[in-house]
């Protein structure tokens, strides 16, 4: 079997023959709750997602081909008076165009949308928070995973998020959020969403392809008046694998709220060793109740000395709400 | 379209006026983005809303609906005003020199020779003046006060900008800029595209908006350039190909005529049909008409069409009024006057105005028999659905017939794209249960038809049981064989009209070109425009050779573009009158001394030398037109009309209500509102998410975008007491609707005439069948009311009132 | 602590979460050797592709169906994903949001699937077969053409008009469907017949 080939583009046709992945358990760079950091034998090219606001028209086909290609299905809401459907980013919803209107200092109207969903962080604040061994793992192109089979649905990765990016699945009780389709660039292809993006608002390729392409834009955007116009690519986080071109790049909490400067929390940063129980169990012996229910929901995972344990920490511990997030 | 999609990355100018592409055309819009993204264009949108098109534009302009036609001679009288005329395009590819009958004028916004009682005009006054030689007399100086030119200059002399501030509500600053950012386009290397759809047509004076562009566009030297045209997105994948293969009711395929009651046999019908050049060596095309109609003949009833039945005329139907188009047929319907109905893949009581008149009209017809891959709410218009569908089930004895099709990924054949490519696509999925094909629904329903009449005889039985059906499977033709039937073949020899003795198509051979259709009876062909998508060669419609040498989007060798694979029309005049292209950097062809060629076919013959034909080789005066002769119900030139549900009077003539020669019946009079009642303009349209009523039947799209809402301004949310969210009742004089409430700064009231006018943005989506939740069609409010010329109804500017719901409303 | 945690939602995962820890801080967690790294199977294996044209707008963007079983090798095949044909100049493998979801029309779940037919005053469809349809539709044409037809008009022309049985032709379907469409409505006399090109 032929060995695809790491992905350039998004703008291919995907094979329909079998290949062998260019993503291998032997690519993953971090894992999850794991001493000992893996030691691959070959660095992958980094790879990047470029979002330019200023060409995204807001269609959607982002989130339509999400839900396609990883055959979700996110529940039918009301409409609310917003263009935003679902509301929120959801456990079955990775992506989600984000509307805001601003009105400018020189008194013009903007419409500016954001496409919402994981960063990619070349830093991932889930992955340091993640207590599961080998739930959240991070290849050594960029991409930041989620292994579903270890995954607790404990709820950590979305407060290690500085985007709040990854949501728990109520009924599987897991965490998801965006692969980066690490299905299709395992086979050399590009995510779903930039491939279908009409505009090409979104992009993808290599990250330093993608950083030059942003050049590009920016200074398109500046020949039209957008001074400020720039490349969204955090250090904070250690740069992310999903940038952002902004015309307003010295404001981006203007679209919808994207972080000024995007950082781990510290108390996350400091989960390290035995430190990361200590700080957990510090975090509060708070509510269990239907999140212990998610935990034991998955009995092929659960031992009964698990649940043992786990009934003497309800008992001992105080209850609440336990609704997801 | 003019152009193509893929040639709007050669323009330097994108106006989006009257659509809304990026919403409702989002791969097509990818070319503007190219256009922005490699020659630095720029994007201006016009539309009361700010859209999603408008959210990446550079300039965007609010403007009243309904009111387009003030906006555009506006920018003409401030293009000449200020010199923005390509000269040389103007005197030698347009009417501007020509000589126009002395008695014609215009007063009070009215041309002459209207007749209010009858509500139509009397049109003689609006033709050339033609010398004895029966060629049109020209002022090539520009100085005869009945020139075209100086008649131009003098109807939009009154839209100035304070004028069209004041209808249109656009600001005086923003509309100034941008008509400066299009007056740059009058340089010969400048170039302007139009991207227009229903935000156009759909106005009583619709076809009126649409001329009023395409003469801006004639100004500026913009038609038949790449980068620049008329271009129409259309709606459908396939409306293009249902209009070009003639399915409305007064055509024939390849935009022929039905004819009238009045044309009694083929020699009278072909006798108005000359179409005589109005100069001399002019190519005027249609002077083949009877090669084409004749062929279309043949394709129909094969042998039994001949020279001395006149080619089966007597069995074509023949036409009493203009004609039956839909809204009358609805109406007819309405009035008990119709029996039986079709509807094939259409969902027509979500689709035309005034839902509750759709439903009673249903409600009369003893038959209706529903084609269709999906549940439609017409198949289930008795079917009650509470406040979505109030009707009672026991009341309605309309017998309905409803019956599973295929769709496009269960079967073969081509669809044509708003650039006219025709596109062939190929089966991949079996279809559903019992789901069968429209041809074999259509092909079964013929031939018990057929047989019928064989066995017991009946009514003009010839036209059914002479019809050509020379299909292997009389109960299923395939595509194939009826596409080679559009394309048309030899029937007999097809001799070269050069040399009698040479023959250039054998008997029984695929025609290559429609140059080789004849009047004769040696050549059939279905659709004469269509002629080359099927030759001797193979299927051209499967073509899928997407090199593009010139790289001017032009892709030669991908599917095929009528005609004779064409992809922009009127090529001839991108250049200059000696051949050359106005801007060498966007060359489609040229005159290279011998013949014309470069990388697209020529739209004139190839040896045709400059000068010598005018580049207009469809209409007989081989140039554009700024002013349309007897062409246009409703006047030579566009003229300000108000929709006929307006909050503020028309300036020109207050008096005049909507468009004087618009058809209206006699019930649908008393059903238009008035703006004391209904105090707010409404207007329809799209949403990216979904498509028509087809795909809130689709998980996904319903997800996306789940249920009713109406878009209004924070003004008049505030005025009315309407918060985000909110559900909210809109009426009409026609009916009621209760949608969710979006409050949005993307609509913003205008001033008209002084006052604040308030536009309530309603979308098309929603129905009581399907995934998303159970809403209304925006038909449910809009008037019975069309074009004065085509009939389209006025969607895009009608009168509600809004109010806040009180409680929720349960269904 | 630097952390939110107002977050009712952080609240309760915060729980569990705590749980989890203890239980591996226990020892429990590290009995459970972790799966190792992987990504979902590439669903797109072993399919038929065919071209397509997308069915909604006349931008006309070039598919490709992803099918499991090929129709021409005689089988039957279930359409399991669309994408954007990234040959294809107009849209270059992109697709609007209805185009990336038209998989979803394909297998809506309100496809007609069977024939039927409502009854005067009824208030459901029953079923009804192929032939007894369309025998019932070829007899109401037959006897509404014999009743309304108008062959000739009053000045004695021969008109062939019929008026009282109307057609509404698609606006997706294709230019051979189209033709068949044309040339029985025509040669029936029809001229209630257009199309959705106004709306």
């Amino acid at each position: 079997m032929t060995t695809a080939s790491e992905p350039t583009t998004a703008i291919a046709n995907p094979p329909v023959e079998a290949l062998e992945s260019n993503l291998l358990p032997s690519d993953v760079v971090r894992i999850s709750a794991t001493r000992s950091p893996p030691q691959p034998d070959r660095q992958l090219t980094k790879v990047a997602k470029l979002i330019d606001v200023s060409k995204c028209i807001g269609c959607k086909a982002c989130q339509s081909a999400c839900i396609e290609w990883n055959d979700t299905h996110p529940e039918l809401e009301a409409n609310v008076g917003l263009y935003e459907n679902p509301h929120d980013l959801t456990p079955e919803m990775y992506t989600l165009m984000r509307f805001t209107e601003y009105e400018n200092p020189e008194g013009d109207f903007e419409w500016l949308i954001r496409k919402d969903g994981c960063m990619h962080c070349e830093d991932p604040g889930c992955l340091k928070a993640c207590p599961a061994p080998g739930a959240i793992v991070q290849y050594s192109n960029g991409i930041v995973d989620f292994i579903s089979e270890n995954c607790i649905g404990c709820g950590y990765c979305v407060t290690g998020c500085p985007f709040n990016v990854p949501r728990i699945h109520k009924t599987a009780h897991v965490a998801k959020k965006c692969t980066l389709c690490s299905d299709r660039v395992a086979v050399g292809q590009g995510p779903a969403c930039a491939k279908a993006c009409p505009t090409q608002a979104i992009v993808f390729g290599t990250k330093e392809e993608m950083t030059a392409h942003a050049e590009e834009r920016i200074a398109d955007l500046k020949s039209r008046g957008y001074e400020n116009a720039g490349l969204y690519d955090p250090p904070g986080v250690g740069g992310t694998h999903v940038m952002y071109v902004l015309h307003h790049a010295d404001q981006p909490a203007l679209y919808a709220g994207l972080p000024e400067d995007p950082k781990i929390a510290p108390v996350v940063e400091g989960w390290k060793g035995p430190a990361k129980t200590v700080g957990l169990a510090a975090i509060g012996l708070a509510a269990v109740g239907a999140a212990l229910h998610g935990l034991f929901g998955r009995a092929n995972v659960v031992e009964p000395s698990d649940e043992t344990a786990a009934e003497k920490l309800v008992k001992s511990g105080t209850s609440g709400p336990g609704e997801g997030a | 379209m003019t152009n193509s999609w893929t040639d709007i990355k050669n323009t330097d100018l994108v106006v989006i006026m009257g659509g809304n592409a990026a919403e409702a055309h989002p791969c097509g819009f990818k070319w503007v983005t190219e256009a922005k993204a490699k020659r630095g264009a720029k994007l201006i949108v016009v539309d009361p809303r700010f859209t999603r098109s408008a959210s990446v534009a550079d300039y965007y302009a609010p403007i009243r609906p309904g009111t387009d036609i003030a906006w555009l001679m506006g920018v003409i009288r401030w293009c000449i005003e200020n010199d923005k005329v390509q000269w040389d395009y103007v005197k030698n590819y347009t009417n501007a020199t020509y000589l126009v009958n002395e008695d014609f004028g215009w007063e009070d916004g009215l041309f002459t020779g209207y007749d209010p009682e009858t509500r139509n005009y009397d049109q003689s006054s609006w033709e050339y003046q033609i010398g004895e030689d029966g060629f049109v007399r020209t002022d090539p100086t520009l100085q005869d006060p009945h020139c075209v030119w100086n008649l131009l200059k003098a109807h939009v002399d009154v839209y100035t900008p304070e004028f069209v501030e004041n209808v249109c509500g656009t600001p005086k600053d923003r509309y100034l800029k941008i008509c400066e950012m299009i007056g740059e386009t009058s340089a010969p290397d400048k170039v302007m595209t139009s991207m227009y759809a229903l935000g156009w047509t759909q106005h009583s004076k619709g076809s009126q908006n649409i001329r009023g562009m395409a003469m801006l566009q004639l100004l500026l030297g913009n038609i038949g350039l790449a980068g620049g045209g008329m271009n129409a997105l259309r709606g459908h994948s396939n409306i293009q190909g249902l209009t070009d293969v003639g399915l409305m009711s007064n055509l024939i395929p390849g935009y022929l005529a039905i004819p009238r009651e009045s044309e009694t046999d083929y020699a009278t019908y072909m006798s108005t049909r000359g179409n005589k050049p109005l100069f001399p060596n002019q190519m005027s095309y249609l002077q083949n008409y009877g090669k084409f109609m004749v062929s279309f003949m043949k394709a129909m009833w094969g042998d039994k069409a001949t020279a001395e039945n006149g080619w089966g005329y007597d069995w074509l139907p023949k036409l009493d009024i203009a004609q039956y188009d839909a809204l009358r047929m609805f109406d007819m319907m309405a009035n008990g006057q119709v029996n039986l109905y079709f509807c094939q893949g259409f969902n027509p009581l979500l689709a035309f105005p005034n839902r509750a008149k759709m439903t009673e009209a249903f409600g009369k017809l003893k038959l209706l028999v529903v084609m269709d891959p999906l549940e439609t709410e017409t198949a289930a218009f008795w079917e009650n659905h509470g406040i979505y569908n109030d009707v009672d089930p026991a009341q309605i004895q309309t017998e309905v017939l409803e019956l599973p099709t295929t769709c496009f990924a269960e079967d073969d054949g081509a669809t044509v794209n708003s650039g006219r490519w025709l596109q062939w696509h190929w089966k991949g999925a079996t279809p559903p249960g019992e789901a069968k094909t429209d041809t074999w629904i259509m092909a079964n329903v013929f031939q018990r038809l057929r047989k019928l009449y064989a066995e017991e005889g009946g009514k003009a039985p010839e036209p059914i049981l002479n019809l050509a059906w020379d299909y292997a499977d009389p109960e299923e033709p395939t595509a194939e064989e009826l596409a080679r039937e559009l394309n048309g073949r030899a029937i007999g020899p097809v001799h070269d009209p050069a040399d009698p003795a040479k023959v250039l198509v054998e008997p029984g051979k695929q025609l290559s070109g429609f140059g080789q259709l004849r009047d004769d009876g040696s050549t059939m062909a279905g659709c004469w425009i269509y002629t080359g998508c099927w030759t001797e060669d193979g299927n051209m419609m499967a073509r899928r050779d997407n090199s593009d040498p010139g790289d001017m989007g032009t892709f030669q060798n991908w599917s095929f573009s009528w005609p004779a694979n064409r992809r922009v029309l009127y090529n001839r005049a991108s250049c200059d009158l000696s051949g050359k292209p106005w801007d060498p950097t966007r060359k489609l062809i040229e005159w290279d001394g011998q013949k014309w060629a470069g990388f697209d076919v020529p739209d004139i013959a190839v040896t045709a030398k400059p000068g010598e034909v005018g580049p207009f080789i469809m209409t007989p005066e081989g140039t554009g037109r700024f002013f349309s002769r007897r062409l246009m119900r409703d006047g030579p030139f566009p003229s300000h009309m108000e929709p006929f549900e307006s909050p503020v009077e028309n300036p020109l003539n207050p008096a005049m209500r909507g468009n004087p020669v618009a058809r209206m019946f006699e019930g649908d009079l008393a059903q238009l509102g008035d703006r004391s009642e209904f105090p707010f303009v409404a207007t329809s349209y799209r949403l990216t998410e979904h498509f028509h009523y087809w795909t809130k039947h689709n998980r996904v799209n319903a997800v996306l975008q789940p249920e009713f809402f109406v878009e209004i301004s924070e003004e008049l949310a505030a005025e009315r007491g309407i918060a985000k969210g909110d559900r909210v009742r809109v009426w009409s004089k026609r009916g009621q609707v209760w949608a969710k409430a979006l409050v949005t700064r993307r609509i913003r009231p205008l001033i008209c005439d002084g006052k604040p006018v308030h536009v309530v943005g309603i979308p098309i989506h929603w129905g009581f069948k399907g995934a998303a939740r159970k809403g209304f069609g925006s038909n449910t409010l809009g008037p019975f009311v069309g074009d004065a010329n085509i009939e389209t109804p006025e969607f895009k500017a009608y009168l509600v009132n809004i109010e806040r719901a009180e409680g929720e409303v349960m269904a | 602590m630097t952390i939110d945690l107002s977050r009712r939602g952080f609240l309760a995962l915060a729980g569990t979460g705590v749980a989890t820890t203890t239980l591996g801080a226990m020892g429990f967690g590290a009995a459970e050797a972790a799966e190792a790294a992987h990504v979902r199977p590439f669903k797109l294996v072993a399919t038929t592709e065919t071209r397509n044209i997308c069915t909604y707008c006349s931008v006309a963007c070039g598919i490709i169906m992803y099918s499991k079983g090929d129709l021409a090798a005689g089988e039957t095949a279930e359409l399991l994903h669309i994408e954007g044909d990234a040959d294809h100049p107009t849209n270059r493998g992109t697709l609007c949001p209805k185009g990336a979801a038209l998989k979803d029309y394909v297998r809506a779940e309100t496809r007609l699937t069977r024939p039927r037919y409502r009854a005067p005053g009824a208030d459901r469809f029953q079923d009804i077969g192929w032939d007894e349809a369309l025998d019932k539709i070829a007899r109401a044409l037959k006897d509404d053409r014999d009743a309304n037809l108008i062959e000739k008009n009053d000045k004695g022309t021969t008109v062939n008009r019929w008026t009282t049985t109307g057609y509404l032709a698609a606006s997706a379907t294709t230019n051979e469907t189209a033709w068949l469409t044309y040339k029985t409505v025509r040669a029936m006399g029809i001229v209630g017949f257009d199309n959705q090109a106004r709306v």
